[in-house]
């Protein structure tokens, strides 16, 4: 019987000579991760563990972005033990105006290549798999065993197979195939698996796209969702690493505990309704609905593409007098991007507020919380109860169209109509 | 590993880590301050009940959503000693692991708990007791099983560091 992408990453970097849905083996990381929230914590479990040092600095990376700019003094503390830690033993550490967004900064910063293992303390970690990587959102006591001695243990999860195929409609994105996937198996239907994505749909989703696809796994829950690499990855990575890779690909014979399929010929825009992730429906289901606050960003959709997308939809209009609309370029070179094609004065025209690099309006740490009664729609990743501020404010996730297309209207309407 | 204690229960199905745990006080490292936190996006009340030797009755897909260790850490910190469930999440499970917080999936022992039972928890054996009721619970994989016996992660650790 043949492997899985996820299987042979995962037979790769362990000493098994066999591997199977279950199993638990000790993997070895390629990069470990941690923020601002979760880097201290994990610092204290490892003073329990008996030792400071890291197994190889040159593998682990911090990033200051949950807190950042730090919003009070507790904040700036957390983010201050990051930096001295990170400092201390010589390991990356992107602080606030040099980095943005870890998931999308360490795609970019090229830590990431196809066939690696990379762990970090934040369950979006998952984005990596859009890299063809096996990625692992990890609790801090994991990402403190990781730093000590570079490896976790890890049941071998099965493997979702997802086909995409069809012809992308206009204003429809990744964001839309992902949603679409936890609309159809829940908040839980990936649980002890990952979500591999292949089919000839695939290949219209851009990188930007599949990190938003990818990062939305776990709300599936899901451990990763998985594209395995081709040209589209080969040609984002060239110039962006100086890491060695290889491709990894499925045998025909894999095993999978599951098949479904996303068909781009009858998929429109998706939004997610409060509070659970899997509340999905066509936009047109829900047009009308006020909106008090639009956000644009986070590690899912902070992209250039999805920037490109808000700004293509307000260009020339106003955001609505009932509506505030919050712009989050997740990483400061996409930020700078952004200010060199004009996104932002075009977004800023609009009456957009623009953000740095920053976690805090998704989680519901700074920069945007919500009142009670306001509804916001927003481009992040989950739609928990008090996700975003209040618990009895409403979030709801759609793509980078529909988002800005909601801000323009003051209301979730279809983005062909303020296209039009 | 045996754990035992007076129910508390969590009702619901998807309970998320946010509710669990909002994210305006992930901006704490100490676990002892976590602790008038838990369970705030989803009812503060809960808290109140949280008194001694406590085993946590949850629903399903319980704990889905972030990383964020603060919900066990504050749990361990309130005294639980067990949370028995109809299913967790993937990282809230690993985290009571690693925390040597027996989660126990018993579908089961959900259904027949009340608020204040006596639960037993022996996880070797996959039993649940509830008030003198055995419920078969789902057997715990041998390596979970020994990361429970020995303590979690972080003696696991200073064991492994002090062979090499």
């Amino acid at each position: 019987m043949g492997y899985t992408v996820a299987e042979k990453i995962l037979l790769n970097h362990s000493d098994a000579d066999h591997v199977e849905p279950g199993q638990v083996v000790m993997v070895r990381c390629d990069v470990v991760l941690a923020n601002d929230v979760t880097g201290p914590v994990a610092f204290r479990q490892m003073e329990k563990m008996g030792t400071s040092a890291v197994f190889d600095p040159s593998k682990v990376v911090m990033v200051a972005d949950h807190f950042a700019p730090a919003k009070d003094e507790r904040s700036a503390i957390l983010i201050k033990r990051l930096k001295d830690w990170s400092l201390a033993r010589g390991v990356v550490f992107y602080d606030q105006g040099r980095g943005g967004i870890e998931h999308t900064l360490l795609v970019q910063e090229g830590w990431v290549v196809p066939g690696s293992v990379i762990v970090g303390g934040d369950s979006h970690t998952c984005t990596h798999g859009a890299m063809g990587a096996f990625s692992s959102g990890l609790g801090s006591t994991d990402i403190a065993y990781c730093l000590v001695f570079g490896e976790f243990w890890q049941a071998v999860p099965g493997t979702i197979q997802v086909t995409v195929s069809g012809e992308k409609g206009h204003f429809v994105t990744g964001k839309d195939v992902i949603l679409a996937v936890i609309g159809q198996i829940g908040a839980g239907g990936g649980t002890d698996n990952v979500l591999e994505f292949v089919g000839p749909g695939v290949q219209s989703l851009s990188i930007d796209e599949r990190l938003a696809v990818s990062n939305l796994a776990v709300e599936a829950g899901s451990e990763t969702g998985i594209f395995p690499a081709d040209e589209k990855t080969a040609a984002y990575l060239d110039g962006r690493t100086d890491k060695a890779w290889q491709p990894v690909h499925s045998d025909p014979d894999a095993s999978y505990s599951r098949r479904i399929a996303v068909d781009f010929d009858r998929l429109g825009p998706l939004i997610a309704k409060p509070h659970n992730p899997e509340n999905v429906v066509p936009v047109s289901e829900i047009v009308g609905t006020p909106i008090h606050q639009v956000v644009v960003g986070n590690c899912s959709n902070g992209t250039m593409t999805d920037l490109r997308q808000a700004a293509e939809m307000v260009k020339g209009k106003r955001v609505h007098e009932r509506t505030r609309m919050i712009v989050v370029p997740a990483t400061q070179e996409i930020y700078r991007q952004a200010v060199a094609e004009g996104l932002v004065d075009i977004l800023v025209a609009a009456g957009a507020s623009i953000s740095t690099p920053t976690c805090g309006p998704c989680f519901g740490g700074h920069t945007g919380a919500l009142a009670p009664g306001e509804n916001a729609l927003a481009t992040i990743n989950r739609n928990f109860k008090g996700r975003s501020g209040s618990p009895e404010a409403s979030v709801y996730l759609g793509n980078a169209f529909v988002a800005a297309a909601a801000a323009v209207a003051g209301e979730i309407v279809d983005p062909a109509e303020v296209a039009s | 590993m045996i754990a035992a204690g007076k129910a508390v229960l969590v009702s619901g199905t998807n309970i998320d880590t946010d509710v669990l745990y909002p994210g305006i006080y992930l901006n704490i490292d100490d676990p002892e301050q976590m602790k008038p936190y838990l369970f705030e996006g989803l009812d503060p009340a809960l808290r109140d009940q949280l008194d001694g030797d406590t085993v946590l009755v949850v629903g399903e897909n319980f704990g889905m959503g972030s990383s964020r260790e603060h919900v066990p850490l504050a749990m361990k910190a309130w005294g639980v000693r067990c949370v028995v469930g109809s299913s967790f999440a993937r990282i809230f499970y690993r985290n009571c692991i690693n925390l040597a917080l027996p989660a126990i999936t018993c579908p089961d022992a959900v259904k027949a708990a009340k608020p204040g039972s006596q639960i037993s928890v022996d996880a070797a054996a996959g039993k649940v007791t509830v008030d003198g009721r055995e419920f078969t619970a789902a057997p715990v994989p041998p390596f979970m099983l020994e990361m429970l016996e020995r303590g979690g992660l972080i003696p696991w650790a200073r064991h492994k560091l002090a062979q090499t």
